[in-house]
């Protein structure tokens, strides 16, 4: 409550009295204003030690934080980026039946801290006479130029650490190191790629996929949470290497310079077996070419990456196009007399075959003249449609990190003379690997497959892409071809292989094609009754010499050759050759 | 009879100027300003010459500089300590508004230094810094402003400051120089405390503090880069931040050894922001206490003798100069330690900078002048009240 500064009874008394009332409101002013001094002094009071407080406690907290940190054990200064661990995890690679194709080996690196080294000269001595490939004489300059640390190896051997460990030189020093190790060797060498180090620390380094699958799902393996968990592909060991040996004797004997050949499940799309040769060995990739045509190294993977004009392999395509789309039936009679002009360009055949042919004879003969009017007739917008839906004008999706950089070559402009000789495959080129993938699809009854090297457990049926009929048609057709077509050396007893061959001359660099330089190739599948197999095999540049003249067309070369890998695969496959009517009576008959 | 044989003897109208200063100076305080001067010098010694070496100066270029405007601010600080309180507000508001003018003048006469923030004048020999300069001044000026709103029928002083310092915090993040701008606003914050500051609005202050804060982070680079850089909780070793947490775990107790520190050949302002970094790893952490022990000794003598003062101004005013000193100190350190955002601060008297130090000076003569025993009516209350 606040006292009034002129209290009416003090005024009054005061004006009784004959004194002046303005010195008891002055008196009055003076002790309020005192005592608000009083009160903010006061508050000041509280609030400055409030203040010193804060001081203290800001002073001691820096106090003590100063000596936390001068406490604290001092360490080596370190990028952020290499503070965090490096991991070394690498989940295997096995074959579908869980048979390793790639995993970890445990090893030592060696490196130097040369400002440790006793004696310099003696370790460099020691080591180049342990290493023959590493000069002492620049080991000695690198010991003692001042440098503080350097590697010597990535990796070394237990008997080479053991040597090393004889030298007694305290500066040099090991770290652990898992190294990628392929047991396999050369064996799945394209699919696998090959792994080298990525970021290197003392402790591990990281082991990072270079090319193939180890690039391609190098996230996948890399990943702790899936580091036990063996990635399985759909490549089966036994086959791969029963492959191997054929195509490369058959390569050997056709005197070709490469082989490619994939062997592809028609109902799930998963590749058995892919290889190409000539091949390397995934543990010591060799350097890649840095003069020349890349597709002459052996890290050229000609199954994926060899985009080739395959040739008259892709006649059964536009047949089936031809069929699905109700054009012609395998009865329907073709003109085939030749040779066909269009504009400046004339379409022959190898032979003549006379002035008309069936459907079934003009794949069968293999005539150009025939599928050419057929593919007239569908056109070139339907055309270039139905190989899309294929997958024919895309990279492959396969999970190898070069497929994607195979895209097939178009032509620039879809015209009516490209349609007809993309028909009978000039004009478009795909790769070994999309024409395995295109029959899968033609001959599974129907529905489109992608191609994957990853193991699949169950089939998972894609967009139809012709009826189960034209599918049937197709195979049957392609079994006529190996009867009594140009694929006559096809035939595998008890297997009904099917096919088709394709010859294509090779394109020049500068233009043009050579003469005498063919891509011979055997596209089949197996049995053709009930399609379970494809196998597109392909030979660069072969000759069969056993004759007067060097026979180069794909029935000489390429279908002997894919016959005998179809001999030995089949069984390995688990497939029952489908055995003869007579041998079916002979066999009851024993058994009677 | 003496008196009129003899002549008279001069009367004195009081004590002699100096004794009656060494008998009310506090005197605790001026010898730890002394000290943290020596320091400074000391550290100088350590951290300068790269920086010389760099700049192509004698090895001792800085040193040399730096115990001239050491003695220039001493002699200032001793010659501000010997004033009478009313003196000292005057002077300092000239100089406030000297210094305000010279702000004023910086985005048109002003350099940089390529340092990305205009800050300096350039006078050929040296560099003037004008906002180390509003510091002492505009805490002399706001506490006069807050002591004459308490009088009955006074200014509206409390808006009047408020206004004032936020104008210069203002123009100090113009440039942009936002720890000096935080460092006036703190200023100001604590005088209106010790004024009687209701407690809610205090509060509210803080929240507002805050805001503008997150919407500095939202609109400037410079600004949010320094704030992420705290916020990341490892640190890059490469930053200064990481040098500088480097130099104080390398340097332990005791330090490395004098001259073999190396942190400030790697870090470009070893010799001002990021000197206490030199000193821990040079001397230790028992050099690091030392200093630690100087700044809070000055701060909390001064701050408990102006609890016992009873003018307003100079209770206000000393209040302000003493927090704005510790503070700043506090914000070097603590940046140092990571217990900040890394802020360009100096840390006072210790850092070098001919601006710094000279405006150190006067602050702490201010200070000093402030603090000084004088009456405090004591014997009226015993006399008049009777213990009341």
């Amino acid at each position: 409550m606040r006292t009034p500064l002129r209290p009416l009874p003090r005024i009054l008394e005061a004006r009784a009295r004959g004194e002046n009332p303005d010195a008891i409101e002055r008196e009055n002013l003076r002790l309020r204003r005192e005592s608000q001094r009083d009160r903010s002094r006061q508050r000041a009071e509280g609030r400055l030690t409030v203040l010193g407080m804060f001081f203290v406690c800001a002073f001691l907290l820096i106090g003590f934080r100063m000596g936390a940190l001068a406490a604290s054990e001092p360490e080596e200064p370190r990028l952020l980026a290499s503070a965090s661990s490096i991991s070394a995890t690498r989940a295997d690679i096995v074959d579908r039946n869980g048979r390793v194709l790639a995993t970890n080996l445990a090893t030592h690196s060696l490196y130097a801290h040369p400002q440790d080294m006793v004696d310099p000269e003696r370790a460099a001595r020691e080591l180049g006479r342990i290493f023959p490939d590493m000069d002492a004489e620049a080991l000695l300059r690198r010991f003692t130029d001042g440098r503080k640390f350097m590697w010597i190896k990535k990796t070394i051997s237990p008997e080479q650490r053991q040597a090393v460990h004889d030298i007694g030189e305290p500066g040099l020093l090991f770290g652990p190191r898992e190294m990628r190790l392929y047991p396999n060797g050369r064996l799945a060498a394209h699919i696998l790629g090959g792994a080298s180090f990525g970021r290197e620390g003392v402790h591990s380094a990281e082991v990072i996929g270079v090319a193939g699958i180890e690039k391609a799902l190098d996230e996948r393996l890399r990943d702790p949470a899936h580091a036990h968990e063996p990635l399985r592909l759909s490549i089966d060991l036994t086959v791969q290497s029963a492959m191997r040996r054929v195509l490369e004797g058959g390569m050997k004997l056709m005197n070709a310079k490469g082989a490619a050949a994939v062997l592809i499940e028609v109902d799930t799309g998963q590749i058995v077996s892919m290889m190409s040769l000539p091949d390397f060995d995934p543990n010591d990739r060799p350097r890649p070419l840095t003069a020349g045509d890349a597709g002459d190294s052996p890290l050229f993977n000609r199954a994926v990456q060899g985009v080739y004009e395959l040739g008259s392999a892709m006649k059964i395509v536009t047949v089936a196009q031809a069929m699905e789309a109700g054009l012609v039936n395998p009865s329907t009679t073709i003109e085939t007399k030749g040779p066909l002009t269009w504009g400046r360009f004339r379409i022959r055949d190898f032979r003549n075959y006379g002035p008309e042919l069936s459907v079934t004879n003009v794949v069968v003969k293999s005539s150009n003249i025939g599928t050419a009017r057929i593919a007239m007739m569908i056109g070139a917008e339907r055309q270039r449609a139905f190989l899309d839906s294929l997958g024919l004008l895309q990279p492959t999706p396969v999970e190898l990190i070069e497929a994607a950089g195979a895209a097939p070559l178009l032509p620039p402009r879809w015209s009516e003379i490209s349609t007809m000789t993309i028909s009978y495959g000039h004009g478009l080129s795909i790769s070994p690997l999309h024409l395995a993938a295109a029959y899968a699809s033609l001959l599974n009854g129907g529905t489109r497959v992608t191609p994957t090297l990853l193991a699949q457990d169950a089939p998972d049926p894609g967009p139809r892409v012709v009826s189960e009929t034209v599918s049937e048609a197709a195979a049957s057709m392609l079994r006529q071809v190996v009867v009594r077509g140009t694929a006559s050396f096809g035939e595998v007893e008890g297997y009904e292989v099917g096919g088709k061959t394709g010859t294509a001359d090779k394109p020049k660099p500068s233009g043009g094609y050579y003469d005498e330089k063919v891509i011979a190739t055997f596209a089949s599948v197996f049995p053709a009754s009930d399609p379970k197999y494809v196998l597109v095999l392909s030979l660069d540049e072969p000759e069969e010499t056993s004759g007067e003249e060097p026979r180069r067309t794909a029935g000489w070369t390429a279908v002997p050759v894919a016959a005998e890998v179809i001999r030995r695969v089949a069984p390995l496959l688990g497939l029952r050759p489908a055995v003869e009517q007579d041998g079916e009576t002979l066999l009851s008959r024993a058994s009677n | 009879m003496t008196e009129m044989a003899h002549g008279a003897v001069p009367l004195r109208d009081g004590e002699p100027i100096l004794p009656r200063w060494w008998r009310t100076v506090d005197k605790w305080s001026m010898s730890c300003v002394l000290l943290l001067f020596g320091i400074g010098l000391l550290l100088g010694l350590a951290a300068s010459p790269p920086l010389a070496q760099r700049n192509g100066f004698a090895p001792f270029h800085y040193v040399e500089r730096q115990i001239l405007f050491g003695g220039i601010a001493l002699i200032a600080m001793l010659l501000t300590t010997m004033m009478q309180p009313v003196l000292v507000r005057r002077l300092a508001v000239i100089g406030f508004a000297a210094s305000f003018v010279a702000m004023a003048g910086l985005p048109l006469f002003g350099t940089d230094f390529g340092k990305g923030a205009v800050r300096w004048y350039s006078l050929g020999f040296g560099s003037v810094q004008p906002s180390e300069f509003i510091k002492p001044g505009f805490v002399v000026v706001a506490a006069w402003f807050l002591a004459a709103s308490t009088e009955v029928g006074g200014p509206p002083g409390k808006r009047m400051s408020l206004a004032l310092a936020v104008l210069i915090a203002a123009m100090l993040a113009m440039q942009p120089d936002f720890g000096q701008a935080c460092l006036i606003l703190f200023a100001w914050g604590v005088m209106y405390f010790v004024a009687g500051a209701p407690i809610t609005l205090l509060v509210a202050l803080g929240g507002l503090a805050v805001g503008a804060g997150v919407m500095a982070y939202e609109n400037s680079e410079h600004f949010a880069r320094r704030i992420d850089g705290f916020l990341s909780a490892e640190v890059e070793p490469t930053t200064q931040l990481g040098y500088a947490t480097n130099a104080i775990i390398e340097g332990g107790f005791f330090g490395v050894g004098v001259g073999e520190g190396q942190v400030k050949w790697s870090l470009p302002d070893a010799h001002t922001d990021f000197i206490i970094a030199v000193a821990a790893e040079e001397y230790g952490l028992v050099l690091v206490l030392a200093i630690i022990a100087l700044y809070a000794t000055v701060v909390i003598r001064s701050l408990a003798r102006l609890t016992r003062e009873r003018d307003p101004f100079i209770r206000l005013a000393g209040t302000g100069l003493a927090c704005t000193f510790g503070v700043q100190a506090m914000i070097n350190m603590g940046v140092a330690v990571r217990l900040l955002p890394a802020k360009g601060m100096t840390l006072p008297f210790v850092s070098y900078g001919g601006s710094s130090l000279i405006a150190g000076g006067l602050m702490l003569g201010m200070l000093l002048a402030f603090t000084r025993n004088r009456p405090q009516g004591q014997i009226g209350d015993v006399l008049l009240r009777q213990g009341r």
